[in-house]
């Protein structure tokens, strides 16, 4: 049996509120389905299962708002028998289908590997701290309770303007909209300037043949399968990062974390105002079409405020285009705790000097900004020039 | 009236005995040697010439003997106080404690009240080896049906006498045979304080010191060492063992979030288990380390006395243990 | 299909893409994507609906001529009573 808890959607999360359930108890699962929407200050997010089975039940009710890490569903793993109904009748018959040697919380997280103390703990899950990766300064280098509060301090630094809220078990929803998004948004970028030691790169790509040979792809085809720059734009990061594994990651408790995928971040201005840059999956590995379906799909939902979980987590590097309101460049804030921001500006023709000869070619002014904890410019400079190179001749078949 | 300089807790006893029986001619004190000797450690010194054989009782050998005559005396309307030289001597007449003083009031359906007071010499450094030397104060508080108090300043030596013998049950005193010659100011005004509560000695933030008896002076010690270490330690008197005081110590505990329990004890069986075990039970999810104990080695406490001092909490063991729970 | 009905189309797809902006507030001759803060996707997805709705699939090389709500209106009556 596993448990479908409040997933926490970004280290600024204390609770969440279940506005819909999207799989009843008795529905068939398979894990990254989306189970359940959840609101959020980012708006509400599509919530996805870690595990496959059955909805053995709900435990929250449709309108609570919980603590992050509240179990609000019971997942019974396939081939394990439903819960025996209480009741002297219930003799236990031989189990034929594998159970016992899955961990009796097959869907919850495995036992962390570094040491926290219970108080560390408690105040870790009350105001919704990771301590994955924290430096303990405790006994044996234990988490304890001074650690967590730093972290804490930290963050509330982050947000000096931010009201106090209320803990998360008393009365009352997070405050959503775009008030509170606004708040989540001025939390992190606050963060991110306090702690991170950003450096700059810039380098101008020449994407006149790109845009050439993107004029000509979609030349043939309807308006649905034609491909936008943008998505070239990210597949290019997403495949230089293969080569600059330093740009992938976090850095979180004093040290970097390389993350093992590709998920680009894609930079989404709201109508209205605020942004959200959710992940694009795995985008090293997707072709140019497949990329901007999967783009084009994301920027659909996110517009009309539904996308999921695992979008809003797992950005491991963030894109961020102004392309389209006739900026040079934009110099871009790292999202903690990542390390790296790519920027472009808007492509458009300039004058150029090519074979000795100054001609009219399309620029697209990239910038990089990066963790100088964990790359240095060089490092920096070479990965963005991988970038352009990759941006002007994207792969289309 | 200004404080007597240079009381000492062996006066302060005194002083608390005296009273007592000028207070209240139902108070008597007996036990081995309390009369013309005066007393083993020298408390009842001169209380004989004061209040006379009949009020000051030197008692033959006989443990079992002289503390069942205590609980009948009480019984019988008296306050007596019964003086046990030691505390390993008091294992002769525990029966008397543990199957009668301690259960009458249970067996009587309430009609009979035994309002004992015994008080007992305990622990070790005065070099009294194997048979004289012990910390038991565990086993006694580990009796329901009685109450179990351990003085560790010269106030509450002088204060906790008269508390005790108002209580309408049996009270056991333990005065630890280092303290008898410790010194310290006493307000001339001293007079009986509660027997209830813990008392926090010291204030500190990074971890709770708690101890009692004549273990305190040593943990008081391991803090001022502790805090040229930059660790502010807060030092707990539990005072009275049994019942213990809860709410005090896991105040401290939930403040400091790390505790060690520095005991005369052994290890195994002790208060300090009980007390840990406690600290678990209530703060749990307020602790940042394992607890730390300090006791004494599971040996019988040994005659020479540099083994004497190397088998009972000293103040670098206390400082090692909080440095541990600390992380520093 | 008439003018009006390919305006009105036009004015409705216009209003799904960007659906807090008064049409009748932007002047007929102001740049669409500035006017209405469109971006390349948003763009994107109105020449898929007018593709969807009026079978004009407009060739990007055509897409300066739809820079405006008159030029759009204008280009989409020139393919529209063309095909």
């Amino acid at each position: 049996m596993g448990v479908f808890r409040m997933p926490s959607l970004g280290a600024d999360m204390e609770a969440g509120k279940l506005v819909e359930w999207l799989k009843r108890a008795g529905d068939a699962i398979a894990a990254g389905d989306v189970i359940a929407v959840v609101e959020t200050q980012k708006g509400a997010i599509e919530v996805e299962a870690f595990e496959s089975g059955i909805v053995e039940s709900h435990l929250v009710a449709v309108g609570q708002t919980v603590p992050v890490g509240t179990p609000l569903a019971m997942i019974r793993g396939e081939g394990t028998a439903a819960a025996p109904a209480a009741g002297p009748a219930a003799v236990p018959v031989p189990q034929i289908a594998p159970s016992p040697a899955a961990p009796p919380l097959s869907g919850a997280p495995q036992p962390p590997a570094f040491r926290a103390s219970p108080a560390a703990r408690r105040f870790a899950a009350e105001h919704a701290i990771e301590l994955t990766g924290m430096r303990g300064s405790g006994p044996d280098g234990a988490i304890v309770f001074v650690d967590v509060e730093q972290a804490l301090q930290g963050r509330r630094d982050a947000a000096p303007a931010a009201p106090p809220r209320p803990p998360p078990t008393a009365a009352g929803p997070p405050a959503t909209g775009m008030a509170a998004m606004r708040q989540a948004i001025a939390a992190a970028m606050e963060r991110s300037k306090r702690e991170i030691p950003h450096y700059y790169v810039a380098h101008a790509a020449d994407v006149t043949a790109a845009f050439d040979a993107l004029a000509a792809f979609n030349a043939t085809r309807a308006p649905r399968d034609r491909v936008l720059f943008g998505a070239a734009l990210l597949g290019a990061v997403a495949r230089a990062l293969a080569r600059f594994p330093e740009f992938n990651g976090f850095h979180r408790g004093g040290a970097f974390e390389p993350a093992p995928r590709i998920h680009v971040g894609m930079a989404i201005a709201l109508r209205g105002g605020g942004l959200v840059a959710p992940a694009i999956h795995d985008a090293d590995k997707l072709a140019l079409p497949d990329l901007m379906r999967a783009m084009h799909d994301l920027a659909d939902r996110v517009r009309a405020g539904r996308f999921r979980s695992s979008e809003i987590a797992d950005p491991t590097i963030t894109l961020t285009s102004l392309g389209e309101r006739g900026v040079d460049a934009v110099l871009g804030v790292i999202y903690p705790p990542q390390v790296a921001i790519v920027g472009a500006g808007t492509p458009a023709l300039r004058p150029w000097v090519v074979d000795g000869a100054v001609v009219a070619r399309r620029l697209c002014r990239l910038t990089l900004a990066a963790d100088h904890r964990v790359s240095d410019g060089h490092r920096g400079a070479l990965f963005l020039a991988e970038v352009a190179r990759l941006a002007e001749n994207p792969e289309l078949p | 009236m200004t404080g007597a300089p240079g009381t000492t807790y062996r006066e302060a006893v005194r002083a608390a005995i005296r009273e007592a029986m000028q207070r209240d001619d139902r108070v008597f004190l007996m036990g081995e040697d309390v009369g013309r000797y005066g007393g083993c450690y020298a408390v009842s010194k001169g209380l004989l010439d004061e209040f006379g054989p009949e009020r000051i009782r030197d008692t033959p050998l006989s443990e079992s003997g002289f503390v069942g005559a205590g609980i009948g005396a009480a019984l019988g309307g008296m306050r007596p106080i019964v003086e046990v030289m030691t505390v390993n001597f008091s294992m002769l007449c525990l029966d008397q404690i543990l199957n009668s003083a301690a259960t009458i009031r249970h067996m009587s359906g309430g009609q009979f009240s035994v309002p004992l007071v015994i008080r007992m010499a305990t622990g070790a450094g005065r070099q009294l080896a194997a048979q004289h030397s012990h910390s038991l104060e565990n086993i006694y508080a580990h009796i329901p049906g009685i109450r179990v108090v351990a003085p560790a300043t010269i106030a509450d030596a002088r204060g906790m006498l008269w508390t005790a013998l108002q209580d309408p049950d049996p009270v056991v005193i333990f005065e630890h045979v280092m303290l008898y010659n410790a010194a310290g100011e006493l307000d001339g005004e001293a007079g009986a304080v509660d027997i209830d509560r813990a008392a926090v000695r010291r204030p500190g933030r990074d971890v709770s010191l708690i101890t009692y008896g004549g273990s305190l002076g040593k943990t008081l010690a391991a803090a001022d060492e502790l805090a040229g270490l930059g660790i502010e330690a807060e030092v707990i008197d539990l005072r009275t063992l049994r019942p213990l005081d809860d709410a005090t110590i896991m105040a401290s505990v939930r403040r400091t979030r790390r505790a060690v329990i520095v005991d005369e004890g052994w290890r195994t069986g002790s208060l300090a288990a009980e007390i840990g075990s406690r600290i678990v039970e209530q703060c749990f999810w307020s602790l940042d380390a394992p607890i730390e104990r300090v006791c004494s080695a599971e040996v019988p406490i040994p005659y020479p006395r540099h083994l004497e001092e190397a088998a009972l909490p000293q103040p670098a063991a206390i400082v090692a243990a909080a440095r541990a729970a600390t992380g520093r | 299909m008439t003018r009006d009905e390919i305006t009105a189309v036009l004015f409705e797809e216009i209003g799904n893409v960007a659906p807090e902006v008064d049409l009748r507030s932007v002047p007929d001759g102001a740049d669409l994507r500035d006017a209405l803060d469109i971006d390349s996707i948003g763009f994107l997805n109105l020449m898929i609906a007018l593709d969807a709705r009026l079978g004009i699939a407009v060739p990007e090389a055509d897409y300066p001529r739809l820079r405006t709500i008159r030029g759009a209106v204008e280009y989409l009556c020139g393919r529209g009573t063309a095909a």
